[in-house]
C-alpha cells in the first residue's frame, strides 16, 4: 500500500494514455464489428479516475456505472482481461458474460461495471455498510454520471449513507450530457453538488481535467473519513470527446464546443505541467505513448487468439452452488432419475 | 417437539442465525425499535444490538441494494419487506442486480441475500397491498424461491436460506403468521432443503398441489372430501425454485389426478409450470385434464364479498376435484 503522495506522476500519465489509446482501439474494433452490444467510451474523462485511483489504497472498494472500462484499467486489469471481455472471451475479466457495461475484478477490488443507471449508487452504499459494519478503515468510491442523479436510487442511496455515516465518496463525473440530453435539460439545480447538501453531505466541485486536483482532493477528503466515516460528493467537471455509446454522433453539441474541451486535455495538461517542471521529456512522453499503444494492440491479438466460453459452460454461473436446471443435480444431490417411458428432454426442454 | 407459531418460528430462526455468523444482519422497515411490523424481530434489537439490528427509512430500492452491495464484500444480509408488495419498489435490486451478478462477473460475486417478508393477499388490503409475487420471482434465473406454510417449514427454510449463497426469497404467508404447529426443541438443528416439497397428508384418488396460504385450505378441503370418500394427497410444494418435480411426480403416478391450488394469477402462475411439468414427463400417468385453481384474473378489489370472490376457496377447490374425478 502505497502513500498517496508517492504515487508517481509519469506512472499516472502513463496510465492515462494506456486509457485513451485502449478506447482507441476498442473503438476501432467496435467498428470492425470484433466488439457486439454497446460500448461507451471514456476518452476526455481519464484524469478522473485516475486522479481518483492514485489518492486511495490498493484495497478500498471501487466501484462504476457502464462506461467503466478506465476504473477497471485503473484498478490494474490487465489490458488482455479487458480487451478479452469485450471480445466476449473466455479470458476476459468478466469470462465473457458481461460485456464492456459489466467488467469485474475482485481482486483488484473493482465492483463492476453496472448498466442500469443508478442502480449501482445503493450497492456502493451497502459495500460502505460493510466496511463500517467490520471496523475497518476502507473507503469505497462511487462513481456515477451526471445522469444517475435523477434516478430515485441516488437518492435513497444518499440518505441511507449519510443516515447511517458510511465511509462513501460519491463521485459525480459530470461530462455535461446524460445520454444526449444536456444537463441543463435534465436537472433543476443550477450545479449537481447542489443535491449532497440535500442529504448533508460535503460537497465539493472539482476540475475533472486537472488529475492534480482530483487527486489532492479525494486524498484529502478520504483521510477524513478513514479518520471518522461519512459520506462526502464530489463533483467532477469533465467532458467526454466521444457520443454517449458508439452508435451516438452527438450531435446535440457544437464542434467549437468539443474543441474547447479539447484544448483542456487532461493528458495534454499533466504532461505540460511535468515537462515544466522538468520531470519529463519529449522523447520520454512519446515512449510511454508508443508502450501503451503496443500494450494495447497487444491485448487485441491476446483477445482474438482467446477462446469462446464452453457451450458446456452455460449453467456453470447462474447459481453459486452449481446448476439447478435443467435436471442437474446440486452438490451433494443424487441426479434425477429418468422415468421409465419419458420422453427424452429436447434441446430447449426442461 | 413442541408448539409454536409461524412468527414465533420465524424469529427463532432469525435469533438462532445471527447468534451463530456474525456475518448476518437484519435490516428492514420497523424491524428493530418497532420490534417488526409484524412482530417477527421482536425482541432482537435487545438480544443483538442496532449494528445488527437496523432500522431503515421507506426506501425499499435503497436498502434492498445496500444488502446486494454488502453481501458483494462478504455480509450475509437479511432484508425484510414489509411486504412483499413493497418489494416492487426494489424490483430493480431484486431482479437486476441479486440475481445477475454472478453471471455478469463471471462468477467472481455470488450474492448471499435473503429477502424475506409477507406475501400474498391479506384481509381486504386492496390492489396494491395484495400482491402474490411468487410467480414474478421465479421466473427469474439465479433467484430461489420458498413458500413455507407452517411454523416447521418456515423455521427450517429460513434458516436455510441464509445459509445459502445465492440470493433467496423467503416469502412468508402474512395471513398464517399466528397459526400454530409442532416444531423441534430450538436446542435441535433444524434445517429444511429448499427444492423439497412435503406430502402434508397421504391420499390415493387425486393429487392437491399447494403452497403457502393454500396448504391449510387445501386440508380442510382434504377432509371434507374424505366423507364423500375422496382420498386427496396434500403437496406441500415448499420451495418453487427449485421445482421438485420428483416429489410432484411420484404423487401423480400414485394417484392420477391433479388440481393445483395456488395463491397467484392464473395467467403465467406457478401452477401453470406445474401443469406444464406433468404433462411433458409422465403424460400417461394422468387419467384426467389438470386442474387449476387461483386467483381470477383481475386486480384485488377491496370490498369484502368480491375479495372473497377473487381468492382460491374450498368450494373452487371441491369443484375443481370433483372434475378431475369425475364425480
Amino acid at each position: 500500500m502505497q502513500p498517496v503522495e508517492q504515487r508517481d506522476e509519469v506512472e499516472m500519465l502513463s496510465l492515462m494514455l494506456l486509457i485513451r489509446r485502449f478506447e482507441e482501439r476498442a473503438s476501432q474494433q467496435y467498428q470492425a464489428q470484433k466488439i457486439g452490444g454497446f460500448c461507451h467510451l471514456y476518452i476526455g474523462q481519464e484524469a478522473v479516475v485516475t486522479g481518483a485511483i492514485a489518492a486511495v489504497r490498493d484495497d478500498d472498494y471501487i466501484i462504476t456505472a457502464y462506461r467503466d472500462h478506465a476504473h477497471a484499467l485503473a484498478r490494474g486489469t490487465t489490458t488482455d482481461a479487458c480487451m478479452a471481455e469485450l471480445f466476449g472471451k473466455e479470458t476476459g475479466c468478466s469470462r465473457g458474460l458481461g460485456g464492456s457495461m459489466h467488467f469485474f475484478d475482485r481482486k483488484n477490488h473493482m465492483y463492476g461495471g453496472h448498466a442500469i443507471v443508478a442502480a449501482h449508487v445503493p450497492l456502493a452504499v451497502g459495500m460502505a455498510f460493510a466496511i463500517k459494519y467490520r471496523g475497518e478503515d476502507r473507503v469505497t468510491l462511487c462513481f456515477f454520471g451526471d445522469g444517475a442523479i435523477n434516478q430515485g436510487a441516488f437518492h435513497e442511496a444518499l440518505n441511507l449513507a449519510a443516515l447511517y455515516k458510511l465511509p462513501i465518496v460519491f463521485i459525480c463525473e459530470n461530462n455535461l450530457f446524460a445520454m444526449g440530453t444536456s444537463v441543463k435539460r435534465s436537472t433543476s439545480l443550477r450545479q449537481i453538488v447542489d443535491r449532497a447538501e440535500g442529504y448533508d453531505i460535503p460537497g465539493e466541485i472539482i476540475d475533472g481535467m486537472n488529475f492534480r486536483e482530483v487527486r489532492d482532493k479525494v486524498a484529502e477528503i478520504v483521510d477524513s473519513i478513514r479518520k471518522e466515516p461519512h459520506p462526502a460528493f464530489l463533483e467532477m467537471r469533465t467532458y467526454r470527446y466521444r457520443g454517449h455509446s458508439m452508435s451516438d454522433p452527438a450531435s446535440y453539441r457544437t464542434k467549437q464546443e468539443l474543441e474547447k474541451y479539447r484544448l483542456d486535455d487532461p493528458i495534454t495538461r499533466l504532461r505540460a505541467q511535468l515537462t515544466r517542471e522538468g520531470k519529463l521529456t519529449n522523447e520520454q512522453f512519446d515512449l510511454l505513448d508508443k508502450r501503451a499503444k503496443e500494450t494495447v494492440l497487444a491485448s487485441v491479438k491476446f483477445a482474438e487468439k482467446s477462446p469462446q466460453p464452453p457451450l458446456d459452460t452455460l449453467y456453470d454461473f447462474t447459481y453459486a452452488d452449481g446448476a439447478m436446471e435443467p435436471g442437474r443435480p446440486r452438490p451433494g444431490e443424487p441426479a434425477q432419475e429418468r422415468r421409465e417411458g419419458a420422453p427424452s428432454p429436447g434441446t430447449n426442454s426442461r | 417437539m413442541r408448539e409454536i407459531t409461524y412468527r414465533q418460528a420465524l424469529n427463532e430462526a432469525l435469533a438462532e442465525e445471527l447468534e451463530r455468523d456474525p456475518n448476518v444482519f437484519l435490516m428492514g422497515e420497523e424491524v428493530a425499535e418497532y420490534q417488526g411490523a409484524y412482530k417477527v424481530s421482536h425482541g432482537l434489537l435487545q438480544r443483538f444490538g442496532p449494528r445488527r439490528i437496523i432500522d431503515t427509512p421507506i426506501s425499499e430500492n435503497g436498502f434492498a441494494g445496500l444488502g446486494v452491495g454488502a453481501a458483494m464484500v462478504g455480509l450475509r444480509p437479511i432484508i425484510e419487506f414489509m411486504t412483499f408488495s413493497f418489494s416492487l419498489v426494489a424490483f430493480d435490486q431484486v431482479v437486476n442486480n441479486a440475481p445477475n451478478m454472478y453471471t455478469m462477473s463471471g462468477g467472481q460475486f455470488n450474492i448471499p441475500i435473503t429477502f424475506r417478508g409477507p406475501n400474498g393477499p391479506a384481509h381486504q388490503l386492496g390492489a396494491t397491498h395484495s400482491h402474490a409475487t411468487e410467480n414474478f420471482y421465479a421466473s427469474v434465473p439465479g433467484l430461489k424461491v420458498c413458500t413455507p406454510a407452517t411454523p416447521r417449514d418456515a423455521k427450517g427454510l429460513l434458516k436455510t436460506a441464509v445459509r445459502d449463497d445465492n440470493p433467496v426469497l423467503v416469502l412468508e404467508a402474512e395471513l398464517l403468521y399466528s397459526s400454530k404447529g409442532m416444531v423441534e426443541p430450538p436446542d435441535e438443528e433444524l434445517l429444511i432443503p429448499l427444492g423439497k416439497a412435503e406430502v402434508k397428508r397421504e391420499g390415493s384418488d387425486v393429487s392437491i398441489i399447494c403452497y403457502a396460504q393454500t396448504v391449510p385450505l387445501a386440508l380442510q378441503v382434504a377432509a371434507q372430501l374424505e366423507e364423500e370418500d375422496i382420498s386427496a394427497e396434500i403437496l406441500d410444494l415448499r420451495s418453487i425454485k427449485p421445482l421438485d418435480e420428483k416429489a410432484i411426480f411420484d404423487s401423480v403416478t400414485k394417484t392420477h389426478r391433479v388440481v393445483i391450488v395456488e395463491q397467484d394469477h392464473p395467467f403465467c402462475g406457478v401452477g401453470a409450470e406445474v401443469c406444464y411439468r406433468i404433462q411433458k414427463n409422465i403424460f400417461d400417468a394422468l387419467d384426467a385434464p389438470i386442474f387449476r385453481v387461483s386467483q381470477e384474473d383481475v386486480p384485488m378489489p377491496y370490498n369484502e364479498r368480491l375479495e372473497k370472490a377473487v381468492l382460491p376457496n374450498a368450494d373452487k377447490l371441491i369443484a375443481a376435484v370433483k372434475q378431475v374425478c369425475y364425480t
